[in-house]
């Protein structure tokens, strides 16, 4: 069984985002893999480590510094990578696209990634995949068996645990509470230089979103302290401010 | 050997940037290595703090234990013998993020430096073969046994001692040693004693050897994470292939492992200033007064900017030191059965280098934690601020691996003995200075000037010492601390711009902008600490009409006009509360 899980390399989530020049900027910003795709390679790993997988291997659309990520990942135990080289610029369609192309390529039994990156946040890109490929999809899970051919999974439900069965292959997106992702060992480390890395050319595919423009979320502002007041009096006050300064909504 | 640069001789020649390694030229790997290291002291060591420090049982082995499954414990060790034979970055890497794990921070380097690095130097292939493999996994663990109640700084002093049985199959050890870290839990002790009380000796001793025991636990004033205790030894058996290298030879053992102790102690100590840097400019950053958050205050910004900087100018001499190492010890073969031996004589190619870190690094982590202190005002005398735990467990790094007194003179000591000889054009630098002093005063321009102003008036404080005293300077110990002190001031100088310089050329000026301004706030506070220094040498050993010479003469070394440091440390102080850490 083979196992392919998508990674992508995004900004420290403890980051600070700056704007330059109308664009993110990324001087002195550390790259790390998505969070949540470290997740879905230790799931991987693991699979392989009980022996349920034979081979795992890592895929990364982006520009060289996403190597970063696949070395990550071939240091916690994945087997190799692929690097789709392709504009950073690009959406979440033709990312899709570009990784979908590979998969056909590569037929994997199954097919890991995060549900969301830390970065843009769209938790598009597993589910495009699985519509251009024409597979099953099961998202956000929390948790994943498989037997029989089949993968089990487990995600969490309003008030309750939802369990999805779904027949393989099928891309599977993951929620972080499935696993600790583990930290590179030193051995791990130097085995990963030796492992093999392919670097592809992205299919091509336009983009189906402008960005416009960037703009930061504006600053918090002060609150205000309400004191000596009786509760009565003291929560009209703190309504009044609400409804008139702060203009929450009300639905 | 002959392109490797020589150890001490960054007093005699001219270094270009590219020359020196810097944290900016780490690989792939080397980032990983980071984020493993830091990631177990954040997630696994930090976490339980509380529990480390109350001296919960089995928490140090476990964490070892953990260590080791990371291969935290073996970047030092060949491969042959379960090890990752990383290069000394790495190993600094690592040391650099034990820094912040306080206590534990001993317990790995007890692990992976003094416990272990004799073995993998000076051990038998048996003995490796034995040993290592269990000590990279934690499974065994290991203590180094050498100082006693009488036997500190002056450890060939040491009264422990070994006789041989009588049919010559094993040696029985007696006496105390004192303060040994890892001692609640070690499986073996690297215990030195004197055979014949005389012939100098290292020996592996197992905890569980008869007569072998441990007594209570110290108070200490810091690092309480970490286990020491006194290791008793009565009438211990222990079999003669068990001695470690040869009879009589354990000064060499003990000599030569100190120097990647003191090195990767620099390392440690970086580590905790930067853990400090990120808790005071946290505290600043939230902390108001006056309607203000603090860290807008001149007076915090000059704390916080001048923190960064001397972290800064530790790093910078930590990672070129590393870089030295690594190429010494790529030039070396080390195939043969005495590749280890190898290994800690190029290492000690460097021991003038490895000293000054230590010290210097240790000196700057004591003032990082003292000014951490400060910031938080009265929180950080609580113990409910971390930093107040930092500020104890700082003092002991002035003091271990040969207390900064010891490592002054080894500075000193060093410089003189490989300039006598000759091994470093010492003789000819001080020769090239005296004749410029005999030109026009020139006025220096720019930082680069400025850390060959310093380079020059060491030479020339030196130069008119050794014509004093000669080889006797090492009599005068006040002498030879200053000349240290200027030594270090030299290296961290030059260490803090080429460093700078190195990340302008690779990534333009703005890149290295931060850089630049820690590195020009240094050598414009340290050149006057130089001449100052200077002056008091010279007042020391001259008087009259010689002496208004040689004040001359240091003036005429040291004209210069000052930057604004004030200036700049301000900027340095917003890059720093900006991001709530350090930053280059």
């Amino acid at each position: 069984m083979k196992v392919l899980v998508c990674v992508k390399q995004t900004f420290d989530t403890e980051a600070k985002i700056e704007l330059k020049d109308g664009k993110i900027s990324d001087a002195g910003i550390n790259l790390i893999m998505n969070p949540y795709d470290e997740v879905a390679v230790e799931g991987g790993i693991q699979l392989k480590e009980k022996k349920l997988a034979d081979e795992v291997v890592v895929v990364s659309a982006g520009s060289d510094k996403a190597m970063d990520a696949i070395r990550t990942a071939l240091a916690m135990g994945a087997d190799r990578g692929i690097l789709v080289k392709q504009d950073t610029a690009a959406d979440e369609y033709a990312r899709a696209v570009a990784l979908a192309a590979v998969m056909k390529e590569e037929n994997p039994d199954i097919i890991l990634a995060g549900h969301v990156a830390a970065d843009d946040g769209s938790s598009q890109v597993p589910t495009r995949i699985a519509e251009i490929l024409g597979l099953p999809h099961v998202n956000v899970i929390t948790n994943l068996e498989l037997a029989d051919g089949k993968a089990v999974c487990t995600s969490e439900a309003d008030g309750g645990t939802l369990v999805t069965e779904v027949s393989l292959p099928a891309v599977i997106s993951c929620q972080v509470s499935w696993n600790e992702p583990r930290y590179p060992s030193m051995k791990g480390i130097m085995q990963a230089k030796k492992k093999p890395v392919a670097t592809v050319d992205a299919a091509a595919a336009d983009n189906k979103v402008a960005i416009l423009e960037y703009s930061l979320p504006p600053a918090k502002s002060a609150g205000i302290k309400i004191e000596d007041a009786e509760p009565a009096e003291a929560a009209a006050k703190l309504a009044d401010w609400m409804k008139n300064t702060v203009k929450v909504e009300v639905k | 050997m002959s392109n490797l640069i020589k150890g001490g001789n960054f007093l005699c020649e001219q270094i270009t940037p590219q020359a020196i390694y810097t944290p900016e030229d780490f690989t792939d790997e080397h980032k990983m290595i980071y984020r493993t290291a830091l990631g177990f002291v954040n997630d696994r060591v930090l976490s339980q703090m509380d529990d480390l420090e109350a001296k919960k049982e089995g928490l140090n082995k476990a964490l070892l234990l953990e260590a080791g499954e990371l291969g935290l414990l073996g970047t030092d060790v060949p491969e042959e013998y379960g090890g990752y034979e990383m290069d000394k970055i790495s190993t600094c890497i690592i040391a650099e993020c034990m820094g912040r794990a306080g206590g534990f921070a001993m317990t790995h380097g007890g692990q992976t430096g003094i416990g272990q690095l004799p073995i993998v130097y000076f051990g038998t292939h048996e003995q490796k073969m034995k040993y290592l493999p269990g000590i990279v996994t934690g499974e065994i663990g290991t203590a180094y046994a050498l100082t006693e109640p009488g036997a500190g700084s002056d450890a060939l002093s040491a009264k422990a001692w070994a006789t041989l049985s009588p049919d010559g199959k094993y040696y029985v050890l007696n006496g105390t040693k004192q303060f040994i870290t890892n001692s609640a839990f070690a499986d073996i002790f690297i215990v030195f004693a004197k055979v014949d009380r005389e012939k100098f000796t290292g020996f592996i001793v197992d905890a569980d050897s008869e007569g072998l025991s441990t007594g209570p636990e110290e108070h200490k004033m810091g690092i309480k994470g970490s286990s020491t205790r006194t290791l008793i030894l009565e009438n211990v058996k222990v079999p003669v292939e068990n001695v470690l290298f040869e009879i009589g030879k354990g000064h060499v053992i003990a000599f030569n492992i100190l120097n990647m102790g003191r090195y990767k102690l620099a390392g440690n100590a970086v580590g905790n200033c930067k853990q400090a840097i990120e808790l005071a400019a946290q505290f600043a950053v939230d902390r108001v007064q006056f309607g203000k958050s603090i860290a807008e205050f001149g007076l915090i910004k000059e704390k916080l900017g001048e923190m960064a900087t001397r972290t800064y100018v530790a790093e910078s001499m930590l990672y070129r030191t590393g870089g030295l190492l690594d190429e010494m010890m790529h030039s070396l073969d080390m195939s043969g059965p005495d590749g280890g031996q190898v290994a800690a004589k190029g290492i000690e190619e460097y021991a003038l280098e490895c000293s000054i870190n230590k010290v210097f690094a240790t000196e700057v982590q004591g003032y990082v934690m003292d000014e951490g202190v400060q910031i938080h005002g009265g929180y950080g005398v609580t113990s409910e601020y971390p930093i107040e735990r930092l500020y104890r467990d700082c003092r002991v790094y002035r003091i271990f691996e040969g207390t900064n007194e010891i490592n002054r003179t080894v500075i000193t000591s060093t410089l003189v003995r490989r300039g006598l000889s000759g091994q470093i054009p010492l003789k000819e630098a001080i020769s090239e200075v005296n004749e410029k002093l005999a030109g026009e005063v020139v006025t220096r321009n720019g930082e680069a000037e400025l850390v060959q102003a310093g380079k020059e008036i060491l030479l020339y404080t030196l130069g008119a010492v050794l014509g004093k005293y000669g080889k006797d300077i090492l009599k005068y110990q006040e002498i030879v601390g200053k000349i240290a002190d200027m030594c270090m001031r030299v290296f961290g100088m030059e260490s803090a711009w080429l460093r700078a310089q190195k990340a302008a050329a690779n990534y333009g000026e703005e890149a290295a902008k931060i850089k630049m301004n820690m590195a020009k706030v240094f050598i414009n506070t340290a050149i006057g600490t130089m001449v100052n220094l200077a002056k008091e040498v010279m007042a020391a050993i001259a008087e009259g009409d010689e002496l208004k010479k040689h004040l001359a003469n240091i003036q005429k070394l040291s004209s210069y006009i000052p930057a604004d440091t004030i200036a700049i440390r301000q900027e340095i102080a917003s890059a720093v509360t900006s991001q709530v850490k350090y930053v280059v």
